[in-house]
């Protein structure tokens, strides 16, 4: 027996009311969104509820889409398996462009502790309750989050190359 | 010894006579220091993986005197930079090349260590040359061992020619203070 | 000493001085890597040790970030395999394969059957040159050398049918949307052929150099051991976590590119520790090469070796010369001047440390807006201080590379 998707939606619109919402299936993945205030408790939900039991974190990311409006300029996008079944979901939460913050959920799977620290990274969304909320990949004395939209791929001091064929406007780092 | 497959390396030029031979302390020193470079694998990424295949059994690099691999960079002559080196990598690779005592060369390996390759990105640097000074580039991403190999060649020939006074001249050392290493 | 390495606030500093007062036993700060000849890969671990245990660890990593995904955000489709060749540089073609796949779900193109059986082969090419680099450098690092020397030839080998196939060694950028840019020639064939002959010889000696040897047993057994539990809630995937005992492999419960056509075995470890590991992963070079077998043999007739897809799939040169219409899909292909459609896409392969997932989000035009990889080393290497916690220093060691952490990968 199968995990259907109306059986997860009914479960969760039971529990969650109007914070889940936009329920699709987007190619092979259910996919819905969630409000960005109760992300913790609809993932600690789905992890430990007897019959979703999305036990795995497959992946955590960022999305950035400066052109929304400015409560929804960033998505940060769960995507949890459950082996049982071998059922996929998708959970975007979207969260406030100036001020981009949203609860951790490191306490509910370990795995997300990096991940977390890579969007903020990433995109300087701060994950409040994270242990160790700093930069993971690039160095610490970074000022530009560089996966932004605004922010320029390349690097600012190469001398070799002609800004004018290439593009490039502002040094970044 | 006329059945050996064995290459003994050409003497230098110089006069031979009855129980002696004559020749320049230059090129005496250099064949020796050519012929047992002592290589320092800093290897980062995708090229590193190459440079196993050029140290394992079927390229074999020991061939050309370099044999021991030294992880030290106290008692290596030849660093060999391979992979993408990043911003954050870059004064780690400044203070092994500082660590490493005179005569001292560098080979750039592949595109990423010779100019950034194909990561012309905000957190790599744009080839090693910016933090320290390089001998040989060796281009390709990665490079075959093949090429990796001639690299080394190349700077033997480099190391053979090079005068012993090389070190200690106002060129070099206005060199070493471009890159701001004492 | 330490005061050289640390400021006087980190809380290693802190604990030192405790333990100082407390019973005058001197704790000492260990510094590995990130140029450790041992770490393979360039990752820094501060270790507080006491004598030759290690008590704590803080890794740092990033020292190879090269921004994949900002670089993805800023190429057309088609440039973004080399990015994927690069990130796991052990066994590219599955990356490279995974990133097609990827792009075939999102334009729903059907790629036929001797194509997928094609791409089936050199994955497990793939996977058995990963696992081999991993298992003979597990045996450097436990003092025996001969192992890697020995079946280092065998890679050579595969470098050679991957040459065949798409003229790189190392870095194949292989393959197009919806199959292969070129037949395979009759060589490659062979040359698989001589491989897969002389091959198991040399996997067998190196598997009885070690499997039943006293030193590497003492070395592995019981090492870095982590219990399923502690492996999944650490997003392990992969042979690290088979060998906790979790059959989890997405070619069964995900499968694509035709594996539900093959019958192999997921093998599985008990407890999780080093000496498990190595065994799942020689168990693993059998059944990939197993997998390979089956698809010679059931290789359909003919020679098609991509799908019918002109909106997507390159021509070939001679064709953009010499027709019209060849010239005119060459042009779209390479403006970008084909639809694309707006969707989001999330697709796993099994790649050779676990599930590599591609998390495609596109806007209709040439670049994706955005792509995540989901990197199973930089995901389960946060487990890497808990596991050496207690274990000693030349354990550590061990216990890295058996995780088979690929610095390209784990920094992306």
């Amino acid at each position: 027996m199968a995990l259907e998707n109306t059986a997860i939606q009914e479960k969760l619109a039971a529990t969650f009311g109007e914070d889940v919402f936009n329920f699709q299936e987007e190619r092979d993945i259910f996919s819905f969104e969630i409000n960005a205030d109760k992300n913790t408790a609809i993932i600690l939900f789905l992890k430990n509820d007897p019959d979703l039991r999305f036990h795995f974190l497959t992946d955590l990311c960022g999305v950035h889409y400066p052109d929304n409006p400015v409560e929804k300029q960033f998505a940060i996008v769960y995507h949890m398996h459950n082996w049982y079944e071998n059922k996929r979901i998708r959970i975007k939460a979207f969260i406030n462009g100036e001020n981009p913050e949203i609860k951790t959920i490191s306490n509910v799977f370990l795995s997300s502790n990096w991940m977390e620290r890579e969007t903020y990274d990433f995109f300087g969304v701060n994950f409040v309750g994270h242990p160790q909320l700093k930069r993971i990949l690039n160095m610490d004395e970074m000022i530009s989050f560089p996966m932004r939209k605004e922010f320029p791929m390349e690097d600012g001091g190469r001398t070799d190359k002609d800004d004018r064929f290439f593009g490039r406007t502002v040094d970044n780092c | 010894m006329s059945d050996s497959k064995i290459n003994m390396v050409a003497p230098p030029e110089g006069v031979v006579g009855e129980g002696f031979f004559a020749t320049k302390l230059n090129d005496v020193v250099g064949l020796a220091r050519a012929n047992s470079l002592w290589p320092l694998p800093f290897a980062t990424s995708c090229c590193g993986i190459e440079f196993m295949a050029t140290m394992a059994s079927h390229y074999d690099l020991a061939r050309f005197g370099s044999e021991r691999v030294s992880f030290s960079p106290r008692q290596a002559d030849m660093l060999l930079v391979m992979g993408t080196i990043s911003k954050k990598m870059a004064p780690i690779l400044r203070q092994v090349y500082e660590q490493m005592s005179e005569p001292r060369w560098v080979i750039a390996v592949g595109a990423c260590a010779s100019s950034g390759g194909i990561f012309d990105t905000y957190s790599v640097l744009q080839g090693i040359d910016k933090v320290i000074p390089v001998d040989v580039y060796v281009p390709g991403c990665p490079p075959r061992p093949e090429q990796i190999v001639d690299g080394v060649m190349k700077l033997q020939e480099l190391v053979k020619s090079e005068s012993v006074r090389r070190r200690s001249s106002p060129e070099y050392q206005e060199l070493l203070a471009s890159y701001n290493i004492k | 000493m330490s005061e050289l390495l640390l400021p006087p606030e980190h809380r290693y500093a802190k604990i030192i001085k405790e333990q100082l007062n407390e019973d005058g036993n001197e704790l000492s700060i260990l510094n590995l890597g990130p140029t450790h000849p041992a770490t393979h890969g360039i990752f820094q671990n501060i270790l507080l040790m006491d004598g030759e245990r290690i008590l704590d660890a803080e890794p740092t990593i990033g020292y190879i970030h090269r921004a994949f995904e900002k670089i993805a955000e800023n190429r057309p489709f088609y440039q973004i395999t080399p990015l994927t060749d690069r990130m796991n540089y052990c066994s590219s073609p599955i990356n490279n394969m995974g990133w097609w796949m990827t792009l075939e779900k999102l334009l729903g193109v059907e790629v036929p059957k001797r194509a997928q059986y094609l791409r089936v082969i050199v994955m497990e090419l793939a996977r058995i040159t990963d696992h081999l680099i991993c298992n003979s450098i597990l045996g450097v690092d436990t003092g025996a050398y001969t192992g890697f020397l020995y079946v280092f030839q065998f890679r050579e080998k595969v470098y050679e049918i991957y040459e065949e196939i798409c003229g790189a060694r190392l870095t194949t950028n292989m393959g197009r949307i919806g199959g292969f840019e070129r037949d395979w020639s009759p060589e490659a064939f062979r040359k698989l052929d001589v491989f897969l002959e002389e091959f198991p010889v040399a996997w067998k000696e190196f598997e009885n150099l070690f499997e039943r040897n006293r030193i590497f047993i003492d070395r592995t057994v019981n090492v870095g051991a982590i219990s399923a539990e502690k492996a999944m809630a650490y997003g392990f995937t992969g042979p690290n976590l088979r060998a906790t005992g979790v059959d989890y492999d997405v070619r069964v419960a995900q499968p694509y590119s035709s594996y539900e056509d093959f019958d192999f075995k997921v093998p599985v470890g008990k407890s999780g520790d080093t000496y498990d590991r190595f065994c799942v992963r020689n168990a693993e070079v059998w059944e990939s090469l197993s997998i390979i077998r089956q698809a010679l043999d059931k290789m359909p007739e003919g020679n098609e070796y991509h799908a019918e897809v002109p909106d997507y799939y390159l021509p070939p040169k001679e064709d953009v010369y010499h027709n019209m219409e060849s010239l005119i899909y060459h042009f779209k292909i390479v403006m970008g001047e084909v639809p694309v459609p707006v969707a989001e896409i999330y697709h796993p392969v099994e790649g050779g440390n676990g599930e590599l997932g591609f998390y495609l989000v596109t806007d209709g035009s040439r670049t994706p807006y955005r792509l995540h990889f989901r990197r199973p080393c930089f995901i389960y290497y946060q487990a890497y201080p808990e596991m050496i916690k207690g274990a000693l220093l030349s354990d550590a060691i061990v216990i890295l590379s058996s995780l088979n952490v690929i610095a390209g990968e784990l920094d992306a």
